[in-house]
């Protein structure tokens, strides 16, 4: 589905190409630092103590979670900057793409990152022979993780939305919530293999920040139907 | 071409006539770089910045129609230069569109002296078929100015799209084929350039072995470059051309022979060597009509990045591993320093080219759009220098040892140097040249802003792809590091693009790209990989 996103809504414009590539990259950067961090934790600590890696890898992920959303930050600081470019430099006086757009590329282009990021493996190992969860894990785990990862994605691209659209209004919020949102998430996939626990409750975190962003960019209840009745 | 032109004139809408005209005009003149009017700004005001923008169609028209002949470049030539200061501090812009616009103008490269070459004569021959004044045009150029540059930024975008498709196309094949077939990533022997081997006791042999391999491959590619300029300073066209056409020869046939065969045997599929050969013999023989003569631009365009491929994958086989990484870092600095120092072979050759106002030989230079050239003869010799140069550049190892690798680096280097980001196609086609003829004389038409193309050096393609397909071939952290490495490069190239038109001059492609997609594929690998492990094992997400 994001990938059917990427197709409908980015291919054609080359801008919202080069912001979703640019927001895959400040999302790797952070991955990047994060993991550095989580690195030096381990090598510094014992690596035989299960719980305590365990801790550490728990310490990484919410410390990254929180690099990321610092990163979304200056992400959005920059393309502040791009926007009074492209608004200086075109024609009419109005930057071609609004600044509500490149939320959403943003968001898309972290969350495909992530998501990419999560799956890629999982994706060409399970290409390869193996039975899953052979050894007691859970059966389920390459469909859960699909789920989780798309789940994810979808995540990132309204959190995006509402990131940008707090950071425009000085809603700080709404910026909170945000991170709020993503850490509890993130804890939310520590009660893994515990599925009931952490997919359901991401679904419906899913849901409310999807009707939240519609809400922000201008949808309402009316749009909804009229769209849907126009349909049918 | 005509497609696109078409398509380019419903684009811009028939209100905005001047804009289109102007447009017309500029590409024209600019063999694809959109140029403000140089037209109407006094021969005197033009200062001699750098290299040839594109204007030339002003001075084109003045020029008689003898001109036509090399002498033209020469008056053109100062023409061109004084142009482009004008134009270019009329740029004020900082967006990546005008910079990739202005750099283009700016861009020392051959390439550019060679479109602008091509340019003039289109232009000139432009004006002599059309016979049209050229007072309306200017007029119209100067209300354009303003208008050309607002079109730049908004194709800016446009034109790193259209790097970043080829760019991701071959890193595509590139990464397919080293993942599928093995015979890549085995390791059959080193190149005689790299004489020493890695399967050395300690590591401190190897660094060494390593350190003197690339100092080897180094030193092979700066002599190479420096040979091509002295014989282009000694006007040694011939043997370039010749040289040039024997490497794509051997790049074409013999190397896509054995990637088909290796492709044959890791699928298993029984092949007999009567319908190999007429299969080589037709995909070279196309091939080598599409790059050296006259082709559609998209098939140009698929066979520039197949052989592009093929390189990338004869250095990923052939390079051991740290002498790979050490030579793409050492390539990146050589890069930077022949491009930006005064006494590098590259300027050197630029400054040559540009003293003789002709065009360099085209050196692999990969063009997304066509120009049209009213000329044809013109676009000859450059297409079939621009191609034997990325033949050349792909020559290969086999037949020449000293000479593929180097020709190889040397042109590549260079070319992808000069060619930073230039804008205009290369190629001619007949429906151009007769959609250019069949327009009215006023515009100068053949050129459609939108239709304003970017070239990159094969060389880059080569390279980049090299990186990534070492990435994808030995890294631990497999896809997330072929994944990152990719962004990585992209985000490089969009940077390069951006600098490019901020500073206006011809810039390197290789050193931001190379150094990001270095950084990251020896951090995700080392530091990344073990985190994404874990957390995958866990199903933690982030």
């Amino acid at each position: 589905p994001a990938f059917g996103l990427f197709i409908f809504t980015i291919a054609r414009d080359p801008l919202r190409i080069i912001i979703l590539i640019a927001g895959a990259f400040f999302w790797l950067v952070s991955l990047l630092l994060s993991s550095l961090i989580w690195f030096i934790a381990v090598k510094a600590s014992d690596p035989q103590d299960e719980r305590l890696q365990k801790g550490l890898l728990i310490f990484g992920v919410m410390f990254s979670v929180l690099l990321q959303e610092a990163f979304r930050f200056l992400y959005y600081k920059l393309l502040r900057k791009a926007i009074e470019g492209l608004v200086a430099l075109s024609e009419d006086g109005c930057s071609p793409i609004s600044i509500q757009q490149m939320a959403y590329v943003a968001g898309v282009g972290f969350g495909l990152m992530s998501g990419a990021f999560s799956m890629i493996n999982l994706l060409a190992d399970a290409l390869g022979p193996g039975t899953v969860g052979i050894h007691g894990d859970s059966q389920l785990y390459f469909l859960t993780s699909a789920f989780m990862t798309m789940v994810l994605i979808f995540l990132h691209t309204f959190w995006g939305i509402l990131f940008f659209h707090g950071c425009e209004h000085r809603r700080w919020w709404e910026i909170a919530a945000v991170v709020i949102m993503h850490l509890t998430v993130s804890g939310l996939s520590f009660c893994n293999p515990l599925y009931v626990g952490s997919l359901v409750p991401s679904y419906l975190l899913m849901a409310a920040a999807a009707a939240w962003a519609y809400l922000l960019s201008g949808g309402s209840a009316q749009n909804l139907r009229r769209f849907v009745l126009c349909k049918c | 071409m005509t497609a696109t032109v078409v398509n380019c004139c419903s684009d811009l809408g028939r209100p905005k006539e001047a804009r289109w005209n102007f447009c017309r005009q500029a590409i024209l003149t600019f063999n694809s770089f959109i140029r403000k009017e140089s037209w109407r700004v006094p021969f005197q005001h033009w200062k001699k910045k750098g290299p040839f923008c594109v204007e030339l169609s002003d001075s084109q028209r003045t020029v008689p129609m003898t001109e036509l002949s090399a002498h033209l470049p020469q008056f053109q030539h100062g023409q061109l230069t004084e142009n482009f200061p004008d134009t270019h501090l009329s740029n004020t812009q900082e967006s990546m569109a005008s910079a990739l616009f202005n750099t283009d103008q700016n861009d020392n490269s051959e390439r550019r002296r060679h479109d602008n070459s091509e340019r003039r004569r289109n232009d000139h021959a432009e004006s002599e078929t059309n016979g049209q004044p050229q007072n309306n045009i200017q007029q119209v150029v100067e209300q354009d100015e303003e208008e050309d540059e607002e079109l730049t930024l908004k194709y800016g975008a446009k034109h790193v799209i259209m790097l970043f498709v080829p760019v991701t196309l071959c890193m595509v094949v590139v990464v397919a084929t080293i993942k599928s077939v093995s015979f890549y990533t085995r390791k059959d022997g080193q190149l005689i350039y790299t004489p020493f081997t890695e399967e050395t006791e300690t590591v401190g042999q190897r660094a060494l072995n390593s350190i003197l391999n690339a100092a080897i491959m180094i030193s092979v590619i700066i002599v190479m470059t420096i040979l091509l300029v002295v014989l282009y300073k000694y006007r040694c066209y011939k043997v370039i051309h010749g040289w040039l056409i024997i490497s794509s020869l051997l790049l074409l046939f013999f190397f896509s022979f054995i990637y088909l065969g290796e492709v044959f045997k890791t699928y298993n599929v029984a092949m007999d060597y009567i319908t190999v050969a007429l299969m080589i013999w037709n995909f070279g023989v196309v091939g080598m009509i599409c790059i050296h003569w006259k082709g559609p631009l998209r098939l140009q365009q698929a066979y520039l990045i197949m052989i592009s491929a093929l390189m990338a994958l004869v250095f990923i086989k052939y390079l051991p591993e740290w002498t790979a990484w050490l030579i793409l870092a050492v390539i990146s600095v050589y890069d930077l320093i022949a491009v930006l120092c005064p006494k590098g072979p590259l300027r050197m050759l630029v400054e040559t080219a540009q003293e003789r106002n002709e065009t360099l030989f085209p050196a692999l230079i990969y063009s997304s759009t066509m120009i049209w050239l009213v000329n044809m003869a013109e676009e000859d010799p450059e297409a079939q220098r621009k191609s034997k140069n990325s033949t050349y550049d792909k020559q290969a190892r086999r037949t020449q040892n000293e000479d593929a690798e180097a020709d190889d680096g040397g042109f590549s280097q260079e070319w992808q140097q000069q060619r930073d980001n230039r804008i205009g196609p290369i190629e001619s086609t007949p429906e151009s040249r007769a959609a250019v003829q069949a327009l009215p004389s006023n515009s100068q038409t053949s050129e459609d802003p939108e239709e304003r193309g970017v070239k990159l050096g094969l060389g880059d393609f080569i390279f980049y792809s090299v990186l990534v397909g070492k990435a994808s071939a030995t890294a631990s952290g497999d896809w997330n590091t072929t994944l990152a490495c990719f962004v990585a490069i992209l985000i490089g190239l969009c940077l390069t693009l951006l600098l490019l038109a901020i500073f206006k001059k011809a810039l390197p492609a290789l050193p931001i790209s190379i150094t990001f997609g270095l950084v990251f594929y020896f951090a995700t690998d080392n530091l990344v990989q073990p985190f994404m492990d874990q957390l995958a094992f866990h199903q933690f997400y982030i």
